[in-house]
């Protein structure tokens, strides 16, 4: 289980989230965003960074969270992933974007198998910095999965 | 693997150099007499040799040596170019290209495989030799005075002389005199230059040629003179100085072969230039913007809307040539088809003659990187499944050999690529009567040539009757129709019993830019490829009320189905009062999409879908509006068929019904 070494925080209905900081490209205010008809929730929409189209994903749907509606602190978070093996440009949705930290001497624990609303194998691990509970989802692992669901979706009559 | 990596280099030239030995070759195979075709095989293969042993490719250099040397036997008028040489040097061709890709480590298989083309190729070579065409060669002499001087900067080059020397002493007795009296005082001597000239004697049963091969590298730039000896008694020619500008004289078509499709792209001079002129109005363009921009006081409208006008001019000529760039001739893509059809016709035992018409014809160089494959699949069925053996043409009153053209033109915005055989044409009782089995068709069904071809582009359809090494196994035909698709192209067939088949491709000039209707479906903008677009009428009003029961519109006489993108899309967004049907074709399937409102035209970068959204079906691609807001563009192939299926299923729950 490797765990960054930086990470960027951020909350998502009351939870908060980690991502590695090295992946972050850079974080927005929420542009414009194309509802792409059909997607899955999990990728609904498509938005224009500086000229390039990216797919525009939330975490909350994955998570099987309430989604909020974007306020004031909502942003996106563009961060660079492999998905399937190709580096593909991502926008994250974030409630609010809270801080950049280092994980040196933060205790990390893996993700417990029960007692959880999620599923468990979205978690990389769960660090706790000061008693907090920090999640950190497993990106790859989310996507691919959102993938293969939107190849289902599409190979259904 | 770094940018500058010298390996890496070396492959591209020894690809660029096993190309041209390539198309020599084949060359070569219809004009076996033609000596500046044999030249160009052996330089070829002597760089790659050379080269290849400076780079460590061990194995390469010494494999490429053989046939050199038979080459060089040819050259010589020894031996002759025969059908099974060229046979063989090609396949010693291919196998250089593995050891290239190989690498310098070699592979123990390749070795295997090296000698039993080698031992083919001593075979060849000794069969051509009763044959030999001896090559008009200058009357041999006793002996013959040279002098030769490198040119400056050949030592930096990587031009040694010494070796030059060697080889002039393997050829027979030499006297070497150097001449030293240019050599410069030793403080102003260039230690990277050679200042010592030479004066050589050399006896012997040698010729010119023989020795002007010695050079053959360096020949271009340098100071060579090759005399007959004088104190020759026999030789009643007068002395003979042969200047390097004679030499050079000699019929020698040094055709240099066109660039093969690498990574990087060629540009014409001219058209970067006019690039040049284009950015520098641009510039000029905007500092007038800026100063209007900057000025104190009401903007005169006027002046600002020709500032205006100017920059649209300017984008869009920025835009034609940028992409002018971008094009390539096809002829780029046909040269590759050539080793091709030699190699079908080698193993299907049929003569075949490649004709290619329109090489100039200019395709984007996307296009025709993703061209190759889906080409080389139509190429094979036509020689294999579409020109008869050679006694059945003859029972059919053909010349024997048949006939495969290729052939590139432009007609508007897109280009068609043709592929023609003169064969049996395509059995069309054949493809119904397997289009019915396979639950294609109804039987009895009336369809349309153009129709009925288009079943063999369905998954796993074959009318073969045997399956060859080389098609037949009902794949492939619709990769070929998907790859194709995916370059937003199409594929027609024509075909006539008894004289031929002709594929038809047609592909648009180019990928980045397309023209498109901009329409509204809710809150959502869209965007249609305006190539598609036939029409766009008001949805009627008896229409706008209906509920699906019946989703076809009378235009002029004929019933068009359509759908309403607001239901295929579920926008809850409230509709507007006067709904607008935008009727698309393509091919043969023709739908009328109902929109909201048509925004007007506009040219779009497409963008490529993330893979979230590549599957999704409706769309093919993504751009940006003038706004900076997404907008998707429909894929209207896969709406129509969408829109076909939904007008089955009416069908059959009619049918259910009654």
């Amino acid at each position: 289980m490797s765990i960054p070494e930086r990470v960027l925080t951020f909350a998502l209905d009351g939870e908060i989230f980690a991502i590695d900081a090295q992946a972050v490209r850079e974080i927005l205010e929420v542009p414009a965003i194309t509802r792409v008809p059909g997607a899955p929730g999990f990728a609904s929409g498509l938005i224009n960074v500086r000229g390039a189209i990216v797919p525009l994903t939330d975490l909350a749907v994955a998570f099987g969270m309430a989604h909020a509606d974007h306020g004031e602190d909502t942003r996106v978070i563009v961060i660079e992933a492999e998905v399937e093996g190709e580096p593909t440009t991502i926008g994250l949705v974030a409630d609010k974007v809270l801080d950049v930290a280092a994980m040196e001497g933060v205790p990390v624990e893996e993700a417990p198998p029960v007692g959880m609303r999620w599923r468990a194998d979205f978690i990389r691990a769960i660090a706790r910095p000061q008693g907090q509970f920090v999640i950190l989802p497993d990106l790859e692992l989310i996507f691919a999965e959102s993938l293969a669901q939107s190849v289902r979706a599409g190979a259904a009559p | 693997m770094s940018e500058d990596d010298p390996v890496a280099a070396f492959r591209v030239e020894a690809a660029e150099l096993l190309d041209s030995v390539e198309a020599a070759l084949l060359d070569l195979a219809g004009d076996s007499t033609n000596t500046g075709l044999v030249d160009e095989v052996f330089r070829g293969l002597h760089t790659l040799k050379g080269s290849g042993a400076m780079f460590g490719f061990e194995a390469l250099a010494r494999f490429t040596h053989h046939c050199e040397t038979a080459f060089d036997r040819v050259r010589k008028g020894h031996a002759e170019a025969s059908q099974a040489l060229i046979g063989v040097v090609l396949s010693a061709r291919d196998h250089m290209q593995a050891l290239i890709d190989v690498g310098t480590q070699g592979d123990p298989m390749l070795e295997v495989a090296g000698e039993a083309i080698l031992s083919a190729l001593e075979k060849a070579v000794a069969n051509s030799e009763g044959v030999a065409v001896p090559r008009p060669v200058q009357a041999e002499r006793k002996g013959w005075h040279i002098s030769f001087k490198l040119p400056p900067g050949a030592m930096v080059n990587g031009t040694n002389p010494l070796p030059l020397l060697d080889e002039l002493r393997e050829l027979g007795d030499c006297r070497i005199t150097p001449r030293l009296d240019e050599l410069p005082p030793l403080a102003s001597l260039v230690p990277t230059e050679c200042y010592i000239y030479w004066d050589i004697v050399i006896e012997g049963d040698v010729t010119c040629e023989d020795i002007e091969d010695v050079f053959i590298f360096v020949i271009d730039d340098m100071d060579l003179a090759i005399t007959p000896l004088i104190e020759e008694p026999e030789s009643d020619e007068p002395v003979e100085v042969l200047p390097v500008a004679t030499v050079l004289a000699a019929p020698q078509p040094v055709a240099k072969a066109a660039p093969p499709a690498q990574e990087s792209v060629r540009v014409a001079a001219e058209r970067l230039d006019e690039l040049m002129n284009r950015v520098g109005e641009l510039v000029i363009a905007q500092s007038r913007l800026a100063q209007l921009a900057s000025s104190v006081g009401p903007v005169n409208e006027l002046t600002l809307r020709a500032v205006s006008e100017d920059i649209e001019r300017l984008s869009a000529e920025l835009r034609d040539t940028t992409m002018a760039m971008r094009m390539m001739p096809v002829g780029n893509l046909f040269g590759r088809f050539r080793r091709l059809v030699h190699d079908l016709a080698r193993e299907t035992g049929k003569t075949i003659e490649l004709v290619t018409h329109g090489e100039a014809t200019e395709v984007d160089k996307t296009v025709i990187e993703r061209l190759a494959d889906p080409m080389i699949h139509l190429i094979r069925n036509s020689c294999d499944h579409g020109l008869e053996a050679a006694d059945d043409r003859v029972a059919a009153g053909k010349p024997v050999t048949g006939r495969l053209t290729l052939s590139a033109r432009q007609a508007g915005g897109e280009v068609l690529i043709a592929i023609t055989d003169d064969g049996k044409g395509i059995d069309r009782e054949r493809v119904r009567a397997k289009a019915e089995a396979q639950g294609l068709i109804q039987p009895g069904a009336i369809l349309g040539d153009g129709e009925l071809f288009q079943m063999i582009f369905h998954p796993g359809f074959s009318t073969a009757a045997a399956i060859t090494n080389l098609s037949g196994r009902g794949v492939g035909m619709d990769v070929v129709k998907r790859s194709i698709e995916s370059l937003r192209g199409t594929i027609d067939i024509a075909s006539t019993p008894g004289m031929g088949t002709t594929m038809t491709l047609h592909l648009p000039l180019t990928l980045a830019i397309i023209e498109c209707m901009l329409v509204r479906v809710g809150e959502g903008s869209y965007a249609i490829p305006l190539s598609v677009v036939e029409e766009c009428i008001e949805l009627p009003a008896a229409e706008v009320t209906s509920t699906a029961r019946r989703n076809f519109l009378d235009v002029r006489g004929e019933l068009v189905p359509y759908l309403r993108l607001r239901d295929t899309f579920g926008t809850d967004y409230p509709a507007d009062l006067f709904q607008k049907v935008v009727i698309v074709g393509q091919g043969r399937g023709r739908v009328g999409l109902v929109v909201d409102q048509i925004i007007g035209n506009t040219q779009t970068v497409i963008k490529s879908l993330s893979r979230f959204h590549a599957g999704q079906g409706s769309f093919s691609g993504a751009t940006i509006l003038g706004d900076g807001n997404v907008a998707l563009i429909l894929d209207v192939g896969n709406l129509i068929v969408a829109a076909q299926k939904n007008q089955r299923l009416l069908g059959e729950r009619a049918g259910e019904v009654a």
